[in-house]
């Protein structure tokens, strides 16, 4: 097992997801770290495209999976193949990105691989203790230094955003097939379909101002203040996910990543931590205020303005305020 | 139909944390605990599975003693037994490590499905789940927002996209199942259900008792180890308002207007 990246990409209608493609940035860096080179595997059916898409770029090798057991996606028929191309090509760290996708698949590999898993890197650095890697933990509030304790191989993925895309540097590959053996490959999922969730939306992308209410704004019953502030400012009424799912507000003003992503000049978040879930749906505002009554709340981190303190004291105070300036 | 469902307790995601002197996690001394969120949703689904297809619920916890707390609650909301991993050697795990002690309770116990939350807010792996199935070598998915239990020994499942989509799918039981937050609505216990739960057992169960050696479970047993942990330095920060909340509420719909010119 020498010095070898192999990041898996993720693909979408043919072509590389951008996950994919901050994958290819971020395990170009890690080879950087560890002395060695990466490669990529593109898997699917009739995915050449993909894997053409994937040669542009500096890496040392393109395989190619290309069968009809991988036309759709199940975590049975990813695992049975990406084990057999990490046996055959000895990789010491395998990069994927943490979508949904990829965490749903990527720890089952790492069991069948036995392998390290470091889920959801923010970044990476060698060390006297190897590579260490950050990620996040108590919903983002704190942020880990870990590293593999044992040898062998490390499976990392890495949170969307992290790394950029246009980071990712261009180069010529090589494609190669990958023989492997599909007759092992089967599929653990009857896939039935996808749906919408939740029909009809409320489209929050085109607001020029939101306030956005989190799990601090503590009840259905005490949300007015919020309102009036949105009313005040014209601006929409968003949340984050634990508002939806205690049924505070309609799943449609959810924000985040399984949400919708916004991007208006003024965002204020009330009672919002600031977990990477939420965080990637709203990185795109202009202004962000964040109001929380934790100083060390991670929103703070990405906010122009802070105020530290009660929600249901501060929204009120707000709504006065900013009744008068609009008076003015 | 017998069904596991494996909850963590871990810090309520309210209380303030500090980093604990040693530094690699945080300090427990005074931290309110709870069940995970995710935990409580894929309880209240096999609780209401159960009831459906008459069924049983044995829930399993591996932790420290204070874990006791959130096996009471779950029997106090209707799992009918529960299993406490507990021993030192359970300490400190990472995902794979705690999903192998995991694994060989629940191939003890002759059940049809396990549930467990998507993901963790203390750790937060996403990844047990997943790994317990491997070792199982039973199908799973993760980030599960619908399930039904269908004649035949299948269950639809719909799983979570990015971007406001879900995928829908059949699985073969023995199944693992990876709840989201948000897939039901979690009861709250009883007072009947307080008090029956006191007489309820919880089997308390060691590595030896799984035929485990002490070096393949806990910190002995991770791949991972944390080397430390600590408050994330990312971005220049919030220029923080002083005052109360009307003093701050004024300083803020000033800058709102002069200086960031959102108003």
């Amino acid at each position: 097992m020498g010095a070898q990246v192999l990041v898996i990409t993720q693909l979408r209608a043919g072509g590389l997801e951008r996950v994919a493609r901050e994958a290819i940035a971020a395990g170009q860096a890690l080879a950087t770290c560890i002395g060695g080179r990466a490669s990529a595997v593109v898997l699917g059916c009739d995915v050449q495209a993909a894997a053409r898409a994937a040669a542009r770029f500096d890496l040392d090798r393109v395989w190619l999976l290309d069968h009809a057991s991988l036309a759709a996606y199940t975590p049975g028929a990813y695992v049975g193949v990406l084990q057999q191309a990490i046996t055959v090509l000895q990789p010491s760290h395998v990069v994927a990105s943490h979508s949904y996708q990829s965490v749903d698949f990527v720890p089952r590999l790492s069991q069948a691989v036995d392998a390290a898993l470091v889920p959801e890197a923010v970044s990476f650095e060698t060390s006297e203790d190897g590579v260490v890697y950050r990620r996040p933990i108590m919903g983002g509030k704190l942020q880990a230094r870990v590293r593999a304790r044992t040898a062998g191989r490390t499976l990392v993925t890495v949170q969307s955003g992290a790394f950029q895309a246009t980071d990712a540097a261009a180069g010529n590959a090589r494609v190669e097939n990958l023989e492997i053996d599909f007759s092992t490959v089967h599929a653990d999922r009857e896939i039935l379909g996808v749906e919408q969730v939740g029909g009809d939306q409320i489209d929050l992308s085109k607001a020029e101002a939101i306030v956005a209410i989190g799990r601090g704004v503590g009840g259905a019953d005490k949300m007015q203040p919020a309102k009036d502030l949105a009313a005040a400012l014209g601006a929409e009424i968003g949340a984050s996910r634990p508002v939806i799912d205690n049924g505070w507000l309609p799943r449609d003003r959810q924000i985040g990543s399984s949400g919708q992503t916004v991007a208006p000049k003024l965002y204020i978040a009330a009672g919002i931590s600031g977990a990477i879930q939420h965080v990637v749906g709203m990185k795109g505002a202009q202004c962000v205020v964040a109001i929380n009554k934790d100083p060390n709340a991670p929103i703070f981190a990405l906010a122009r303005y802070g105020l530290v303190g009660d929600l249901h004291e501060i929204l009120p105070a707000l709504v006065e305020q900013v009744r008068a300036a609009k008076a003015d | 139909m017998k069904i596991a469902v494996c909850i963590k307790q871990v810090p309520d995601t309210e209380a303030r944390l500090r980093v604990a002197k040693h530094g690699r996690w945080v300090d427990e001394d005074d931290l309110p605990f709870v069940i995970n969120e995710s935990d409580n949703y894929a309880l209240e689904q096999a609780l209401t599975i159960a009831e459906q297809h008459a069924g049983e619920v044995v829930v399993i916890s591996l932790g420290p003693e204070r874990v006791k707390d959130a096996l009471r609650k779950a029997l106090a909301l209707g799992a009918a037994r529960a299993v406490h991993l507990v021993d030192e050697a359970f300490q400190g795990g990472d995902a794979a490590s705690t999903a192998r002690a995991l694994a060989a309770a629940i191939a003890a116990q002759d059940c049809a499905l396990v549930l467990t939350g998507a993901q963790s807010d203390d750790s937060g792996w996403g990844a047990t789940g997943s790994i317990l199935a491997g070792h199982l070598g039973w199908p799973h998915a993760w980030l599960v927002m619908g399930l039904e239990i269908e004649d035949g020994g299948s269950a639809r499942v719909t799983r979570e996209m990015e971007s406001g989509m879900n995928e829908i799918f059949r699985l073969k039981l023995p199944a693992v199942i990876e709840v989201q937050a948000g897939i039901n609505h979690p009861r709250y216990a009883s007072l009947k259900g307080i008090m029956q739960a006191k007489r309820k057992p919880i089997e308390r169960q060691t590595p030896a008792d799984l035929g485990l050696g002490v070096e393949q479970v806990g910190a002995s047993g991770a791949r991972v180890e944390i080397l430390d942990v600590a408050v994330p330095t990312s971005g220049d920060g919030a220029e923080m308002l002083e005052g109360d909340a009307a003093a701050m509420a004024a300083t803020l719909v000033e800058k709102l207007r002069r200086e960031a010119r959102v108003l």
